[in-house]
């Protein structure tokens, strides 16, 4: 069977509506007689909740209902650890989960503590004043060290301390091998995060319908079916009672699949009491303070090397911010952890994290999960081993790249799908060579760097090697139909935030069937529709739901052989699927169309024949037991001016390699954006808190987002590694092009820099204040 | 509240007459009042540029707009692009073209930002439109397949460039 859409730049399905306005996102959902909702939150980062009075605000006119904890009864609950930890023998993990509405105790500014409902959201807004919350304030835990300290206060008093987890994880033996070592380099590093920023904030709108005793939600999720099987389950409703709608969502990137949000718990909770749809949506300030937001972690790493530059081993102790909660689990240092490894051969690793509890937002996955911060600490002691050994920067990676006869490679420790970190497949060195080829590496430092250089530019490239895990289980599942007008329908419960679902996975279904890819009409993110599957992450969705697509797709075409050939009189082996007709292959005949193949598949009348269904529908499921590893090279040139520390980049490359490409286009398209949002986290991105956890910069005035001018064009080339972990052979992409921006970043501007200026640079992000403060003190150092 | 003010607007060529709280944003009117969901709301601040309208044919923030400010001027929204039967007008044509939009939730604003860019300026290169472009965020594309679809739609590129 050919894939004849697969490797084409095939335009996407979704953008006719997207482009003219007509797409359905969450606030667009207004119904007769809607409420809209407000939220009381805590000023206050740390404190004991003493009172709130919330007279007033009932008294208002417009306002219908007011909520506090005690309002909630026994719906007032801890949300459920969404991930459980991986069983890494000896782990320490303290789960502590948030209520919908805060009771006794504030955490974080901007935590949930009162609830209002009103016939509008100005007078909602209005109301929000009238609520007055006393809190007697508790120093707030700000920084990852400090929280450590003894006597310093506790976020969450019935622990011992602010630890939330702690974590070993070994292979091998370090210490033999470092004393093995001709070198040793250690240092510090810190990498930090910011906000996901999606445009679109998040929303919530539910319609409870008490005579069908139906309940709809429109979810701004990334995760609607177990947003469902949750709130039927805490609402005491049966699982096919709600409904749950992941419409268009205006970008992911993670925080979009926490669950529970306090607003996805109350918003259905309240529309049962008051029998009127209800809808909130997120302000940009709320997103800042009551949406995940992932932040930093400081490391303490060594690598050991021989003098001939090769890893002997790494050692790598870290603290990880998990912010007010940990509902998420140890995804994000897990991947920390595995993810440092890269394409390296690492016989010994000794890796061991302490995620501490902090009085800001919680900590969920943003783009990338912790695998930026892993890269990081990788690649600058590469880095810094390379200028110790005189050894060049590409060479030294070479040297310890991971061969192709070495796959699948097992790195001996736990991945965050409680799996061992097993890469499927991967073929790095012509990637690095490839990279370092385009991008003119060699040329660059041998001729072009020296001959600017002398002409007062200070210009330098970096060079990166990364692997990203994709495509984890557990599952997801798809079900294809053809419908008697011929239309081939696809539903699978992975919701879209952008990332192209309506296309690729109608190319897999139309490659499948012999259709056009228009033909596939792709239906994600309602329950209605599929209700099995876990949701959009760790750059899974073309991997998992793709490969179920692909499955439910053949199982229909083995239905349309089976009845094509009992009516057509020939040996399916002799039948073939084009143009959305099933013929004898060779004949004239135009055969059957699929439309009337359907109709003939469900009669009226007759029977259907024991052994088999009725229509041409199929549904299947894919589970992997782990992940497929893609893998990929980043490479940059940049110029810093020496008196501002502005950087400018010259020249951005992307050289990646995610198994089998579906669709090119789309693969560059999340690539792109990717690195934008890496070089937004690289050099200016930040969220600021002051010394009581206060958010200083909660709004896109302050918090700054690349723009159009400060993102440069970005060069890429596809390898394609199929992986043998699905039958398409496909890795995930989603978050490739974040994962090394921050290091190649870091090494491209010391390069720039020059030996002379005594640059180092091992924190992330870089502001240009940062930098221009780095390079004035070492050249006062020097001086 | 005040007494509700009276605003007679004209919103992609329909003119509505209506009476409006004095606050109420332009935002809000055009998506709840009139029903026109394809304006977005990103950051409530005129930073984001999602909520971009044509006011008087100029580019303006409808989030940080009142309703009342709208009487006696003409709106065009992002619903006002394509012809009645829902063709797509050779800009939005040329995003679907070279993937310029992903989520697809800062589209809107991109686009009403771009026809008064390239009404005043049909054949920009390419800084220029990333000048044009850089008061809208977007968090999906890297922004470089929407400068690709903007040199489509100005004959400046082919369309299956790659």
């Amino acid at each position: 069977m050919t894939r004849p859409s697969f490797g084409q730049r095939v335009r996407r399905n979704e953008d006719a509506r997207l482009l003219t306005g007509r797409a359905m996102f969450v606030d667009d959902v207004n119904l007769p007689g809607m409420l809209h909702v407000a939220f009381v939150r805590s000023m206050m980062a740390h404190g004991t909740l003493k009172g709130i009075d919330a007279a007033a605000a009932r008294q208002r006119p417009g306002v219908v209902a007011v909520y506090t904890a005690a309002d909630l009864g026994d719906y007032c609950k801890p949300g459920p650890v969404l991930v459980n930890p991986p069983p890494v023998p000896g782990h320490v993990f303290h789960g502590c989960t948030q209520l919908p509405l805060a009771k006794d105790k504030v955490r974080y500014v901007g935590e949930p503590i009162a609830m209002i409902v009103a016939e509008s959201r100005y007078v909602a807004e209005d109301a929000l004043a009238d609520v007055i919350v006393d809190i007697d304030p508790i120093d707030a835990v700000v920084d990852l060290e400090a929280a450590l300290k003894p006597g310093v206060p506790l976020v969450h008093p019935h622990l011992e301390s602010n630890a939330a987890a702690h974590v070993v994880q070994r292979k091998g033996d370090y210490v033999a091998a470092r004393a093995k070592a001709d070198i040793v380099v250690k240092r510090r590093f810190l990498y930090d995060r910011g906000v996901a920023a999606a445009i679109e904030n998040r929303a919530v709108a539910v319609d409870w319908d008490p005579r069908a005793e139906e309940m709809t939600i429109w979810d701004t999720t990334q995760a609607p079916i177990p947003i469902r099987n949750g709130l039927a389950k805490m609402l005491g409703l049966l699982e096919s009672q709600v409904r749950v709608v992941a419409p268009f969502v205006g970008g992911g990137f993670g925080p979009k699949i926490m669950m529970f949000y306090p607003e996805e718990l109350l918003l259905p909770w309240a529309a049962m009491r008051l029998h009127r749809p209800l809808k909130w949506t997120e302000d940009r300030q709320e997103n800042f303070y009551a949406t995940t937001q992932e932040r930093g972690q400081v490391h303490e790493a060594e690598m050991a090397l021989s003098k001939d530059g090769r890893i002997l081993g790494v050692r790598d102790w870290f603290l990880c911010d998990t912010g007010a909660y940990d509902p998420y689990g140890l995804t994000i240092p897990i991947n920390t952890q595995c993810t440092l490894l890269g394409p390296y051969d690492i016989p010994n690793y000794e890796t061991e994290f302490t995620s501490v509890f902090t009085n800001k937002p919680i900590v969920t996955p943003v783009r990338g999960a912790g695998r930026q911060h892993g890269v990081f600490v990788s690649e600058r002691l590469l880095d810094i081993a390379a200028r110790e050994l005189g050894i060049d920067r590409v060479e030294i990676r070479k040297r310890n790249l991971l061969g192709p006869d070495r796959f699948p490679h097992n790195h001996e420790i736990m991945f965050q799908d409680s799996a061992p970190l097993v890469y499927d497949s991967g073929n790095y060195l012509p990637t690095l060579e490839q990279a370092a080829e385009i991008i003119g590496y060699d040329k660059f430092i041998r001729e072009e760097q020296p001959r600017l250089r002398a002409s007062g530019k200070r210009v330098g490239v970096g060079i990166c090697c990364y692997v990203e895990g994709t495509g984890i289980g557990p599952y997801e599942g798809a079900r294809v139909t053809v419908e008697p007008s011929g239309t081939v329908r696809c539903a699978t419960g992975v919701g879209t935030q952008g990332q192209g679902h309506f296309t690729v996975l109608a190319q897999i279904v139309a490659d499948a069937l012999g259709v056009g890819v228009e033909d596939v009409r792709v239906v994600t993110g309602d329950t209605r529709e599929f209700h099995w599957g876990t949701g959009t992450f760790a750059s899974r969705g073309a991997v998992v739901a793709g490969s179920a697509c692909h499955a439910a797709a053949m199982s229909v075409r083995g239905k349309i052989l089976d009845l094509g050939s009992a009516i057509l009189g020939a040996p399916a082996d002799n039948l073939e699927l084009s143009g959305g007709r099933v013929k004898v292959a060779g004949s004239n005949d135009p055969g059957i169309a699929f439309g009337d193949l359907a109709g003939r598949a469900n009669p009226l009348r007759g029977a259907v024949r024991p052994g088999t269904e009725p229509g041409l529908e199929s549904t299947a499921y894919f589970g992997p037991d782990r992940g497929s590893t893609a893998s990929g090279v980043h490479a940059m040139i940049v110029e810093v001016d020496p008196e501002t520390a502005a950087v400018e980049i010259k020249r951005y490359l992307v050289v990646h390699d995610c198994g089998t490409i579906i669709n090119p286009l789309l693969v560059e398209g999340q690539i792109h954006g990717g690195v934008a949002h890496g070089i937004g986290n690289a050099f200016f991105e930040s969220l600021v808190y002051d010394d009581q956890a206060q958010l200083m910069n909660a709004s896109f005035m302050d918090y700054l987002l690349p723009t159009a001018t400060d993102v440069p064009p970005i060069e890429t080339a596809h390898r394609e590694t199929p992986s043998p972990f699905n039958v398409l052979g496909l890795k995930g992409v989603g978050e490739a092009g974040c994962i090394p921006t921050g290091a190649v970043f870091a090494q491209a501007v010391e390069d720039a820099l020059g030996p002379g200026a005594g640059v180092e640079i091992n924190e992330i992000p870089m502001s240009p204040n940062q930098l221009f403060e780095l390079m004035h003190v070492s050249g006062k150092e020097r001086a | 509240m005040g007494a509700n003010v009276r605003v007679d607007v004209t919103v992609n060529g329909t003119r509505h007459r209506r009476d409006v709280e004095p606050r109420l944003l332009l935002s809000d009117f055009l998506r709840q009042d009139l029903g026109l969901t394809g304006t977005h709301v990103g950051c409530e601040h005129g930073v984001c540029g999602a909520c971009t309208i044509l006011f008087d044919g100029e580019p303006a923030r409808a989030c940080i707009m009142l309703a009342a400010q709208a009487d006696g001027h003409e709106i065009l929204t992002i619903e006002s692009l394509a012809a009645p039967d829902g063709t797509l007008n050779p800009l939005q044509s040329a995003f679907r073209q070279a993937h310029g939009l992903q989520c697809g939730f800062c589209t809107p604003g991109m686009l009403m930002t771009l026809t008064a860019f390239l009404r005043d300026n049909p054949k920009p290169d390419e800084p220029q439109i990333r000048e044009a472009i850089s008061g809208n965020l977007c968090r999906c594309t890297g922004y470089q397949h929407i400068v690709h679809a903007v040199q489509i739609a100005a004959g400046t590129r082919a369309e299956d460039a790659e």
